[in-house]
């Protein structure tokens, strides 16, 4: 089974640029470079169909070509390598592991777009990271893969690291630009696009790390091994995770499409003696909780979407019969309220309701105008009604919550107590 | 225009806006937060929310966010959707999860957006029932009350006087439910528009704290439509009353003028009304300190107000019916205008200019549209601080245009707007003696002495290929500058120069003058803004008078006995020693005025004279426009119109020129007949007669409490309320209720809208005009000819004068101007009186900061302390203007050290 | 007072932005990096390096959870609350660490100035859950047994 993100990363090591190169390393920039124009890289990867690794999905070349290429001045990528959605930890494999990975897809990618500039939006928390990649940048404009004049293309990028300072939504790519830009990370809205209006006002791309190590690949491989390498009708492979009560808790790259069972049994190595599965978020915190009921669905965007969740970052945490699932959305919505920039109402104000009133629940204090309240908040937290996705996604864990595991909630409005036990806050 | 179909109605609209303000100019109720018509959407709040249709066919719709949505063409929307109102009353559920309930303690009870939005959303039971979070709230100074637990975060605080006014000293902190607005620390805030956070702030967070020591609600006081006394810009203010005090000023909107909005001094200026020092009853001199009733006093002036031998000063702060009634007591012979003779020529000029020269003056809404600069001479934030404010707008113009263009957004998109322009500034040229705050926004800001300025000035007309002499001997770095200017210039489509009385200098008129012409003759349509100094310093200059120096003559010569000194304080325009001895010389000095002042105190006869708020009349701004102000109520004591006093004079000594008139109507109708300058005035305002449904408007809101029970401390029965003969305005409650035209609106005020918030169904379209209009009219419009060329002659050179500095004025917002330094408040801002000088003249005259300073001026000695400013020019010092406790009022003028 | 060490890191960052401000955050970290928290005298003098008012600054500075604002121990312990590591014992090592720390609650800091104690949401290491960093340490699969030998280890 092809893993072509990950089969270079050896445990404990990160690839440096001679290991990079000796695994075929920057043979996809020189292609581009002496090979391809920026319109063909474009016309490549949304022929790949390659969808966005950050959670949406969305097609990284369509996303490309909405630049604006005739317009005069800067133009800037970065990568999004925020990664701060609870349950998640695959960008920190790619990132700690194969730096030049994502240094070559961002390479490619900035001269698809004729970005001048670039930046890597690294959280604070990952220290090993932001060692590799400063010093795999370095290594980088050394060998003259960065800078001016690349490969005597005449194409010059910068490229700099910033780590970020804390806050979940310095994810949002609108309000990561604005963090860039030493503001309050506020999201912004759309339209304009951050393709049009992004980074200091000028054109911007952002892309998830995984999104973006995955370009060398496809220009060095094309879109048909590309899509053979799914199962399903979403190219690629992807890196899946588990975490929670299972014997092996990992992250494994597969096949687009594995589906939840092997994961969860073949990788992961089935729950831990003595827990049961009682449900997961498939993608992370802010995806909608999937039950045994679909443990056969596909792990692409299309098959989960269908179940009523959504792929997000593709890394499963997974509930069991010994957790309180109201503690679970209760842990979770506080994350979400914490987490709000505080801009816009329904966020910033429903969300610690709505965490309140979980709390009321676990301590016993929970009434049934309670749980009315929580299905109103899930009804109108839903997208578009809020500024931007946070509260939403925060939604999607308690509306499931509330669909899969009403009686839970029940139970503690009647028993006025957590069945599960007490907790400490 | 677009077609746009709300809940199965179609209405015709423009394109482009946004759905909210398009709801709102159709009349329909729609609640918002965050969105303000002058600040643009953002789409924080998400109280707008409105059910959109794809088409026709389309039953399910998709909530949208109105002030985010340009109007299309064939939108299809719905306000009544069940939907859409059931999240638009959470949306005030969870607002209200912090907000203390405390409105029946909260000073905006009754005049609160969030109450008026609580109830329209149908918000009115809580389900919340956890605890609230709690906030410390700070000290802003004297001007405002900070109470943060009422803040429901629409960001319109910050995004007014960060981001509209350019005020650096207050912020947004903090994240998620903690965010706080408010200061870094504790401490005043620092715009001179902070009171404008009363109004845009739509609950009780920021209130007006001058207000509080006299608190009243809304519907409790006794409004009119007032014009602001504070400088010479006349910003149309909403002056309330109650038990007799003039309690608070609120902006009173006018499309055409100041907008939504007020600067700190018009606001809080107002408390010189409630002064203690204040003239209430009649007072001669040498007759019993037993009150003297007004028969008693007219008898008395019969004798002394000889014709031929009385002479009468006028004042720029008196309304045209006063200065008019008395200019036709004494006779226009005898007629002496009270301004400095500096001042005096200063205004004719500009006078000159605008009614001679081919540029059209702008309204402030007009300046806030230029897309260049040029600002001469003038410290804008401190003599004509609204329309500094609106260079703040005009230099966003060109680079927001821009980037509307590259990042495909409208103007009302505020935060895309803002983040594809960047801190990008349109141009914008600042020349004055010292740094102004407003050099911030400024391409380029130059200090040099006004003499050398208005060289600039020439020199640019020049390049602007004007037929004007060479200026020679610029430095290298002036010649640059000219030419950056020249070509920032050319290149606007409506460049704008600004320049005025506050550079002291005749020079600087003349200079923007001519690159005014000189872009006209290339064929802008530029604009030149001319700033004065009081509320009618024009009224004044057109209604014209001799100098003040001749009147000193005709006294000292003894050729009048009295003078008769309008509302006017004669040792502002005079210097001490110079007033001592005219004022010694008068026989008999008769004043009408507000204030004990240092005229007072040599008058021989006190008339006391009503205030604006006490008051009907009529002033003309720097724009030359005639705009009525209303009596708010009726004063204590002797107290009345001085024009009342005057007319009443007038009948005693039976003057033929003022016989049969009696109420305001009849002088503006004379005044309009005998003046064409004037002309139209009689019709700024509907006449006394006025009535609508035979009803006349009413100064108080129909809830106005108390009335009966007010007055019981006095007697249990209830007085008569006063009758309004002069005007359509009635003293009470009573009245007609709908929409009064739009010069005489008393208080913005529309069932469902108790909030300021309201002025919105009394535009035309939000942001726009009112709906018959906006108030005022322009009595003075470009020459069509152009019959006056340009000025030829370039000062000179400023040189210093060994053992001399040249004294200029200094403007401040809070203390230049003579009443509002009457409100405590106002008076805690004002600078300690000083002498600015640079280093190196200081140096010369051996003095340090800190140090007393002696000078000289007409052989009078004078002692200040000094003020180091390396940015001052050598042989040039700065003293602040107006302010209490100098004693020198004509300057520029050469001192000796 | 910024030290000259301060002054020449800002101003290396400012010179990767376009705009002077654009670098507040990196001046934030570079003062915090040197002084473990940035005071309002801090807050003050950044603001005047990049031509920005104290308030703006501020503005960022209180934004961010990792930007301290106020006085912090020589070692801050960040633990991870989010939900897997909920899920595998979180709960646990907070009700350790609070003991082993003689404080209260979160925020706190210990009486000889060692440790401050804060919550920080998911540290990206869910399959090793429960874990903590400790300045630049990451410790995982923790168990209650394993808080006082880490703690040791810090002066
Ligand atoms: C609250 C919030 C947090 C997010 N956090 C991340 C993140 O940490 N990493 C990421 O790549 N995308 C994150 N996203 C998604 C980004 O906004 C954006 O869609 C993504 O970076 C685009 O990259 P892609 O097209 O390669 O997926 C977040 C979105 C939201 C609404
Ligand atoms: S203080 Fe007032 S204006 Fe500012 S965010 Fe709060 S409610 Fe809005
Ligand atoms: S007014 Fe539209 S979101 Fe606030």
């Amino acid at each position: 089974m092809e893993a072509p993100l990950t089969s270079a990363i050896q445990p404990g090591v990160s690839l440096d640029i001679k290991g990079y190169e000796a695994a075929g390393g920057y043979q996809a920039l020189r292609k581009v470079l002496q090979q391809m124009t920026p319109q063909e890289v474009t016309a490549l990867v949304k022929e790949s169909n390659l969808r966005g690794r950050g959670g949406a999905g969305f097609s990284t070349g369509m996303k490309w070509s909405f630049v604006p290429m005739d317009m005069e001045g800067p133009k800037y990528l970065v990568a999004n390598a925020d990664e701060m959605e609870p349950g998640t930890f695959k960008d920190r494999w790619l990132l700690e592991g194969n730096p030049h990975q994502l240094i070559e897809g961002m390479i490619i990618s900035a001269y698809a777009i004729q970005a001048g500039i670039s930046f890597v939006f690294l959280r604070w928390a990952y220290k090993e990271a932001a060692r590799e990649i400063r010093r795999a940048i370095s290594e980088a404009y050394a060998a003259g893969y960065l800078g001016r004049n690349i490969l005597g293309s005449g194409f010059d990028l910068e490229m700099h690291l910033h780590t970020g300072v804390g806050r979940y939504m310095c994810g949002e790519e609108t309000a990561l630009l604005n963090s860039l830009e030493g503001r309050r990370a506020v999201p912004r809205a759309k339209p304009p696009f951050p393709q049009i209006s992004g980074l200091f006002g000028r054109p911007t791309i952002v892309n998830n790390v995984e999104t973006l190590s995955y370009i060398p690949h496809i220009v060095s491989k094309g879109v048909a091994w590309f899509q053979g390498l799914s199962r399903t009708g979403d190219g690629g492979t992807k890196i899946y995770g588990v975490s929670g009560r299972v014997n092996k808790p990992g992250a494994w790259e597969l096949p687009m499409g594995v589906t939840m069972r092997e994961l969860l049994e073949e990788y992961a190595g089935g729950m831990q003696h003595g827990y049961r599965f009682r449900g997961a978020l498939p993608g992370g915190a802010s995806t909608d909780f999937l039950t045994d009921a679909h443990l056969d669905t596909p792990m692409d965007f299309t098959a989960v979407a269908a179940a009523g969740s959504r792929l997000g970052t593709g890394t499963m945490v997974v509930l069991d019969d010994h957790t309180c699932p109201v503690g679970f959305v209760h842990n979770l919505e506080h994350f979400f309220a914490q987490e709000s920039c505080g801009f816009c109402t329904p966020c910033r104000e429903g969300l610690p309701w709505t965490e309140k009133i979980l709390y009321a629940l676990e301590q016993g204090q929970g009434t049934a105008a309670d749980l009315e309240q929580l299905d109103l908040h899930t009804r109108l937290l839903g997208p578009g009604n809020t500024f931007c996705a946070l509260a939403p996604g925060a939604m999607e864990p308690l509306q499931s919550a509330l669909k899969y595991f009403r009686e839970d909630f029940e139970q503690h409005v009647h028993e006025k107590r957590c069945p599960y036990g007490n907790h400490t806050y | 225009m677009a077609t746009i179909h709300i809940d199965g109605k179609s209405y015709e609209v423009k394109e482009g806006r946004n759905l909210l303000e398009t709801c709102l100019s159709l009349g329909l109720d729609l609640p918002y937060f965050c969105w303000h018509p002058a600040l643009g959407s953002v789409g924080a709040c998400r109280q707008c929310a409105v059910k959109s249709f794809k088409d026709g066919q389309d039953t399910k719709g998709k909530l949208i966010m109105s002030c985010m949505e340009p109007v299309k063409d064939q939108l299809r929307i719905s306000i009544s959707d069940k939907e859409a109102a059931a999240f638009r009353e959470q949306v005030i559920g969870w607002l209200m999860t912090n907000h203390p309930h405390d409105c029946a303690v909260c000073d905006e009870g009754g005049s609160c957006h969030l109450q008026d939005m609580t109830v329209m959303t149908g918000h009115s039971y809580r389900n919340y029932h956890f605890t609230k979070r709690t906030y410390k709230n700070q000290y802003l100074g004297p001007f405002l009350n900070h109470e943060m637990n009422r803040c429901i975060q629409c960001y319109r605080c910050v995004r007014f006087y960060k981001d509209f006014a350019g005020g650096k000293d207050m912020d947004v902190f903090a994240a998620h439910n903690h965010v706080y607005f408010g200061r870094h620390q504790d401490g005043v805030l620092e715009s001179e528009f902070s009171g404008n956070l009363a109004e845009v702030c739509p609950t009780g967070v920021f209130t007006d704290k001058t207000l509080q020591h006299h608190y009243t609600r809304k519907w409790d006081m006794t409004y009119a439509p007032s014009v602001c006394q504070g400088c010479g810009l006349g910003c149309n203010i909403i002056a309330g009353e109650r038990y007799g005090s003039l309690r608070q000023i609120t902006t009173r909107y006018n499309g055409a003028v100041n907008g939504y909005f007020l600067c700190d001094r018009g606001r809080y200026g107002y408390e010189f009304v409630n002064s203690p020092r204040r003239i209430k009853e009649v007072a001669i001199r040498g007759l019993t300190d037993t009150a003297i009733d007004t028969n008693t006093a007219l008898q008395y002036l019969q004798d002394k107000c000889k014709p031929g031998r009385t002479i009468g000063i006028g004042s720029p702060r008196a309304s045209l019916e006063s200065n008019f009634v008395l200019q036709q007591l004494v006779g226009p012979d005898h007629f002496y205008l009270g301004v400095s003779d500096t001042e005096h020529d200063l205004v004719s000029l500009a006078l000159k200019i605008l009614r001679q020269g081919p540029v059209r003056t702008p309204s402030m809404q007009e300046a806030a549209a230029a897309d260049a600069v040029l600002i001469l001479g003038e410290d804008l934030l401190n003599t004509a601080p609204m329309l500094a404010l609106s260079v703040r707008q005009a230099v966003r113009r060109q680079p927001a245009q821009e980037a509307m263009h590259t990042a495909h957004v409208l103007s009302w998109q505020d935060a895309a707007v803002r983040e594809a322009m960047q801190d990008k500034h349109g141009p914008c040229f600042i020349l004055h003696v010292q740094p102004t705050k407003l050099d911030e926004i400024a391409t380029g800001a130059y200090h040099t002495a006004p003499d050398n300025i208005a060289r600039i000035g020439f020199a640019v007309c020049r390049l602007l290929k004007a037929p004007v002499p060479e200026v020679k001997d610029l430095t290298e770095q002036e010649q640059q500058l000219a030419q950056q200017i020249a070509d920032a210039l050319m290149a606007a489509e409506r460049p704008l120069v600004i320049a005025g009385y506050g550079s002291g200098c005749e020079g600087v008129l003349r200079a923007a003058a001519n690159i005014g012409r000189a872009l006209h003759d290339s064929g802008k349509p530029a604009m030149l803004a001319l700033t004065t100094p009081e509320c009618n310093s024009m009224g004044l200059e057109m209604l014209g008078g001799h100098r003040l120096e001749s009147a000193i003559d005709a006294v000292v010569n003894g050729e009048a006995d009295t003078v008769i000194v309008l509302e006017n304080d004669l040792y502002r325009r005079l210097d001490k020693p110079v007033a001592d001895r005219f004022l010694k010389h008068c026989r008999e000095l008769v004043l009408l005025d507000h204030l004990y002042n240092a005229t007072a105190e040599m008058a021989t006869v006190l008339l006391p004279g009503g205030t604006f708020a006490e008051s009907d009349g009529t002033l003309v701004n720097n724009e030359g426009r005639a705009q009525r102000f209303f009596q708010v109520f009726t004063p204590p004591g002797a107290i009345q119109e001085s024009w009342r006093w005057l007319l009443m004079l007038a009948a005693a000594t039976g003057n033929e020129r003022l016989k049969h008139m009696a109420y305001l109507d009849d002088i503006t109708r004379a005044i309009a007949q005998r003046l064409p300058a004037f002309a139209g005035i009689e019709r700024l305002t509907p006449p006394a007669d006025f009535r609508i449904a035979g009803q006349k408007i009413p100064r108080e809101p129909h809830r106005y409490s108390g009335r009966t029970a007010m007055l019981a401390d006095v007697n249990v029965s209830e007085p008569k309320p006063p009758e309004d003969e002069d005007t359509a305005l009635s003293f009470t409650m009573e009245g007609y209720r709908g929409e009064p035209p739009s010069s005489m609106i008393p208080f913005f005020w529309w069932p469902g809208w108790n909030s300021v918030q309201s002025i919105n169904k009394f535009q035309v379209e939000t942001g726009g005009p009112l709906h018959d209009g906006d108030p005022g009219k322009r009595l003075i419009e470009p020459g069509s000819n152009g019959q006056h060329g340009y000025f030829m002659d370039a000062p000179e050179h400023f040189v210093p004068l060994a053992g001399h500095l040249l004294l200029i004025p200094l403007y401040h917002i809070f203390g230049s101007d003579e009443l509002s330094v009457h409100t405590p408040a106002v008076a805690e801002r004002m600078p300690a009186p000083y002498i600015m000088l640079c280093p190196e003249d200081a140096q010369r005259y051996q003095v340090a900061e800190n140090h007393q300073l002696q000078i000289a001026i007409d052989g009078h000695p004078y002692t200040l302390t000094v003020k180091l400013n390396p940015a001052m020019q050598k042989g040039i010092a700065g003293v602040p203007a107006g302010m209490p406790g100098i004693g020198i009022s004509e300057t520029p003028v050469i001192a000796k050290i | 007072m910024l030290t000259q060490t301060e002054i020449t890191k800002i101003e290396h960052e400012v010179q990767q932005v376009p705009v002077r401000k654009a670098a507040v955050i990196e001046a934030l970290k570079i003062v915090q990096e040197q002084r473990r928290w940035v005071s309002d005298e801090n807050v003050e003098d950044i603001a005047a390096l990049l031509g920005m008012s104290a308030d703006e600054v501020d503005s960022v500075a209180t934004f961010y959870n990792l930007i301290f604002r106020q006085p912090v121990g020589r070692h801050v312990i960040l633990l991870c609350d989010s939900i897997s590591c909920w899920v595998m014992g979180y709960e646990d090592i907070r009700h350790t660490l609070l003991e082993l720390l003689a404080i209260k609650k979160y925020g706190q800091t210990t009486a000889d100035g060692r440790f401050t104690l804060l919550p920080n949401p998911c540290l990206g290491t869910c399959d090793h859950a429960p874990a903590l960093m400790i300045d630049n340490d990451l410790y995982r699969d923790l168990k209650v047994e394993m808080l006082q030998g880490i703690l040791n280890k810090y002066e």
